[in-house]
């Protein structure tokens, strides 16, 4: 069946870590917000985490498609 | 109830949103590739190994599993993971190495049908009818779980909630049947591990590490009367039921869980199965159980260790960790995990953690509407109703029809199910003792007519009715501990007291395994085989031509990744032993 999963998670997953590491450093600082996770910026570690697994994801799929147009 | 002044904002609504567009784009993206029954049903047996055994572990951990086993976690601690590595492991190296070369060589594009091919009609009428009924009662059941948490802790509507969540798993097994369930198992794997890994993170932190947590344990478990370190080890206390909160000797674990209820499980669920049976290549279809086996073995680390932190935290002044209470003193455990979520969550992430318990959901209940629909087109109408035409044309247009409307009456009833299951609390613990009690005596029959050329129609199907009848006597003769209602057992008088629920549903399933097979082998031996050699082509052991691998690098070899599969297993069993 003709499509490639790994593009639409490297997708969504670039999408989501762009979000959270952008919510999480306009609210750096924020110790309300973080009290609960121990004063650690999850949003912004987590966004970060997905950024990069995404854009492997990305890449992977950018390969897999090379490979089958040569 | 938990309060409910917990509200979510703008970011993680947000992040929901992109989940759902992807989710329902995948179904979109695929829609133009559904021109047939095949494609739709089976997706046209193209899922390389990796998809497929993702999928294959993904469409296990549905809202129940990641709910029930956080909670089990805080309720037995680490020997929970008996589900995950002696109870799931050697079942599916199993299935992978011995049994799938059946499943995929045979032309059978289901479990009931390949009991056709093997036995006979009604061997797979009684199976794809119980099948059909158990699969969409399930698949209600894990939906009103999901809308009443969701009710209880966010706030939100349950019907709303229910209605949306059936709406979308609609929506993109609709578009894209199995393939479009696939793909998205794949995805919301990643986003359930992604989504649920800060909370484990952040626990483990909070109380210290591993080491810090199992000092905090220690007077905790003691106080419940058993060793400081029952919780954090697996086999350690298992010398006899009453040191261990399983209640469960280790020899009730392995017979019970690692073998009739594991085996009966993943080797014969045709929800698992079928994830298998889509995959490219006979290899590939060999590999996707033990690719699947690679995640599975560490989950615990994902649902089980935080459901043991929440024990810590309930115990723990000041850490303002609390769950509902159904008496004075009783916790209800499933609403471990949602709890969790308050509890170190803040904006953004919490949405993620949110999504990732959608994601369950919806990867659980798409696997129960994809089988559905598949046994309900090849097995029941196909086979009943509607047989095979000579025009294949108009039969790939009609049978394609007819799989989708068996997906949208899937998901009606479903939700039918759900607000069944809202009426009567118990029938949830209902349909899951009847579960077990038809998987182990399948399992028997499948087995013996996979591994042994003389097993006959009539002794299966004999087989079959009379372990699911003695597991209904031994049901109804026993009681475990404490039960309040004729549900848990004993309705018909109480023999014997079983000190905990679990020990009970062990023994049921290893009753019921045992009789199926006696029966099935006794009654083989005296009926008449019709089946010829040249039949049973394919569907026995001894007759089919064994799978050669020399052609494959060694690296993707399904010997390869059985030994790594088992290796890890192993180790993993010493370091929590």
């Amino acid at each position: 069946m003709g499509i490639d999963i790994k593009f639409p998670i490297g997708l969504m997953f670039s999408i989501l870590g762009l979000l959270l590491t952008f919510f999480g450093l306009i609210t750096s600082g924020d110790t309300l917000l973080y009290s609960r996770s121990l004063g650690i910026n999850v949003n912004l570690w987590s966004g970060c985490g997905m950024l990069v697994f995404g854009l492997i994801m990305l890449f992977l799929s950018w390969k897999s498609r090379k490979a089958k147009t040569s | 109830m938990i309060d409910t002044g917990f509200t979510l904002s703008w970011i993680d609504y947000t992040v929901m949103i992109v989940y759902f567009v992807f989710v329902l784009g995948i179904g979109w993206a695929l829609k133009r590739y559904m021109k047939d029954a095949n494609a739709f049903l089976e997706a046209g047996r193209s899922m390389p190994a990796w998809v497929a055994g993702l999928a294959f572990i993904s469409t296990n951990l549905g809202a129940l599993e990641v709910m029930g086993m956080t909670g089990s976690g805080a309720k037995y601690g680490m020997l929970t993971t008996h589900f995950y590595w002696v109870g799931a492991i050697p079942a599916m190296v199993f299935l992978a190495l011995f049994m799938m070369p059946f499943y995929y060589g045979s032309k059978a594009r289901s479990v009931p049908e390949y009991l056709k091919l093997r036995f006979d009609e009604k061997t797979r009428g009684l199976n794809a009818i119980l099948f059909a009924v158990m699969t969409i009662l399930a698949s209600g059941i894990s939906m009103y779980a999901l809308a009443i948490l969701m009710e209880k802790v966010l706030g939100w509507n349950f019907h709303l909630s229910l209605v949306l969540s059936a709406a979308i798993v609609l929506g993109y097994t609709y578009l894209g049947g199995l393939s479009s369930a696939i793909y998205n198992e794949v995805l919301q794997f990643f986003i359930i591990v992604i989504g649920l890994l800060p909370i484990v993170l952040l626990a483990l932190q909070d109380l210290g590490g591993w080491s810090g947590m199992k000092e905090q344990l220690a007077p905790i478990v003691s106080a419940k009367g058993f060793a400081p370190d029952t919780w954090t080890t697996t086999w350690k206390y298992t010398g006899s039921a009453t040191a261990n909160p399983l209640g469960v000797e280790w020899y009730g674990i392995a017979a019970g869980l690692g073998f009739v209820l594991s085996f009966g499980y993943w080797c014969t669920n045709f929800l698992i199965v079928q994830r298998a049976m889509s995959a490219e290549s006979p290899t590939a279809a060999r590999n996707t159980p033990l690719i699947g086996a690679l995640p599975k073995m560490f989950i615990p680390f994902l649902i089980i260790v935080p459901g043991i932190a929440a024990l810590v935290l309930l115990n723990k002044q000041g850490s303002g960790f609390t769950l509902p209470e159904i008496s004075p003193g009783h916790y209800n455990y499933d609403y471990t995990i949602i709890a969790l979520l308050k509890q170190y969550l803040p904006a953004g992430v919490l949405g993620l953690g949110i999504t990732a318990l959608l994601a369950s959901f919806m990867s659980g209940m798409a696997g129960n509407v994809s089988a559905f629909n598949t046994v309900w087109t090849y097995d029941i109408y196909q086979s009943y109703i509607r047989p095979l035409t000579k025009d294949k044309a108009a039969d790939d247009k009609h049978y394609l029809f007819v799989g989708r409307m068996a997906t949208v009456f899937g998901v009606i009833v479903s939700i039918a199910a759900a607000y069944l299951a809202s009426l009567f609390g118990n029938i949830m613990d209902f349909l899951q003792t009847i579960f077990s009690m038809i998987n182990a005596p399948l399992f028997a029959v499948i087995f013996l007519g996979m591994f042994w050329k003389r097993t006959t129609g009539h002794a299966a199907f004999t087989g079959l009715l009379s372990g699911l009848f003695v597991a209904l006597l031994h049901h109804g003769l026993t009681v475990p501990e404490g039960a309040a209602t004729l549900v848990k057992g004993g309705w018909i008088a109480n023999l014997h007291t079983y000190p905990v629920e679990m020990a009970q549903n062990f023994w049921t399933a290893i009753i019921a395994f045992s009789v199926s097979a006696i029966v099935t082998v006794g009654l083989s031996l005296i009926t008449k085989q019709k089946k010829t050699d040249e039949d049973l082509k394919g569907l026995v052991y001894v007759l089919t031509p064994k799978v050669v691998e020399s052609n494959v690098p060694w690296y993707k070899r399904s010997s390869t990744l059985a030994i790594l599969v088992l290796t890890i297993g192993t180790i993993l069993t010493i370091l929590f032993w």
